[in-house]
């Protein structure tokens, strides 16, 4: 049993920091049983109950510490390493970064962030398909983040799962690369409708792909209307002054319950 | 197949009612899922089947109530039944709108002896 949170969790993803070794162990007891009379229990809770709490303290510790916690969501492929590469090196005497990366298996995104010079925590979720506020709370236990901070959380590459779990971020960015189909945000709403930005990478590949810009923002706008958009192309690093603004903007004002 | 994560939550959330009641076992639980919660039904239920086993929830009977969509227009103001997150008001055609009712992913009550 966890001493900080109670967690009896069934998952045990593992927690990887940077430049430290460690394990955390998790173990439960399950409790007796009597026999009685049939009773009814008004429960009345949500199922995401737990994650939700969780999500509100780390919410609360982002809070206190000023720091901006990012969820990157996408699906697999769409530049979010590199998006994140990109940016680490590029704004690293503007900001203090701290990254946790998600994937089911290896710590092969962390290594890339690791080598920017950034702070990183690899979690993997083994057969998980999301990250839950959970699993943040535990990397944000070892990582210990300074005030001021910018904090990206890239989730698991899966335009679906990771929808439906609050991680106490502020803000939910959804990135969509224009090799994709342009009407994705209406394949998958539930992701487009639930992220306040939407960045759009690769655009250095338009002129080779029937991708068509103005679909997908009509398609993502049907979703979700307040939806902000920036184009960008890791490769090239047209547009990637737009997202740095972003970032300066979101920074300048501190986050408000 | 995050809809497994949802069981294992739903067991959680059961099997702790259920020791607070000295239960030995759970015999009904009922669930309220929202048209536009985001759960996807034969997931779920594939999810399950494989998940209670061996828990207080193996032999509980399971009642779910759907949850229908229902949105308010932010720009006429009028009420409609909403079954996409993209429908638009049928009334003006704006996408502006307040969802009211269907995200709801509930466990509402359980019967344990």
């Amino acid at each position: 049993m966890c001493a900080t949170c109670g967690c009896d969790s069934h998952s045990s993803p593992t927690i990887r920091v940077s430049g430290e070794s460690q394990s955390h162990d998790h173990s439960h007891d399950h409790g007796h049983s009597h026999s009685h009379t049939k009773t009814v229990v008004e429960v009345e809770k949500d199922v995401l109950h737990e994650n939700n709490l969780l999500a509100q303290r780390n919410r609360g510790y982002f809070e206190a510490k000023k720091i901006l916690a990012l969820n990157l969501v996408s699906s697999p492929g769409s530049g979010k390493t590199s998006l994140l590469e990109k940016t680490l090196i590029d704004c690293k005497d503007e900001f203090q970064f701290y990254v946790i990366e998600g994937d089911q298996q290896t710590t092969r995104d962390a290594d890339r962030i690791h080598a920017t010079g950034t702070k990183v925590a690899q979690i993997n979720t083994g057969k998980g398909c999301h990250l839950d506020a959970h699993m943040i709370l535990h990397a944000l236990q070892s990582m210990k983040p300074k005030e001021n901070s910018v904090f990206f959380i890239e989730n698991v590459g899966n335009l679906v799962c990771p929808a439906m779990f609050d991680l106490g971020e502020q803000e939910r960015v959804v990135i969509i690369s224009v090799t994709e189909g342009d009407d994705k945000p209406i394949k998958y709403p539930d992701m487009f409708h639930s992220s306040t930005l939407c960045i759009i990478n690769k655009t250095d590949l338009l002129p080779y792909v029937p991708f068509s810009m103005d679909k997908v923002k009509e398609y993502a706008r049907q979703v979700n209307p307040t939806l902000e958009f920036i184009e960008v192309s890791c490769t090239s690093g047209e547009g990637l002054d737009r997202w740095y603004q972003w970032l300066k903007e979101k920074t300048k004002v501190p986050a408000e319950a | 197949m995050h809809e497994l994560s949802l069981v294992m939550s739903i067991l959680q959330i059961a099997e702790r009612e259920a020791e607070k009641h000295d239960a030995k076992q759970i015999e009904e639980i009922e669930l309220e899922i929202g048209e536009l919660s985001g759960v996807d039904r034969p997931a779920f239920d594939f999810a399950w089947e494989q998940a209670i086993r061996s828990t207080k929830l193996e032999k509980a009977q399971r009642h779910i109530h759907d949850i229908s969509g229902e949105a308010r227009c932010l720009e006429c103001d009028k009420e409609f039944a909403i079954h996409q997150l993209f429908d638009p008001c049928p009334h003006c055609g704006n996408h502006f709108v307040e969802i009211r009712k269907g995200k709801e992913f509930r466990v509402k009550s359980l019967v344990v002896s």
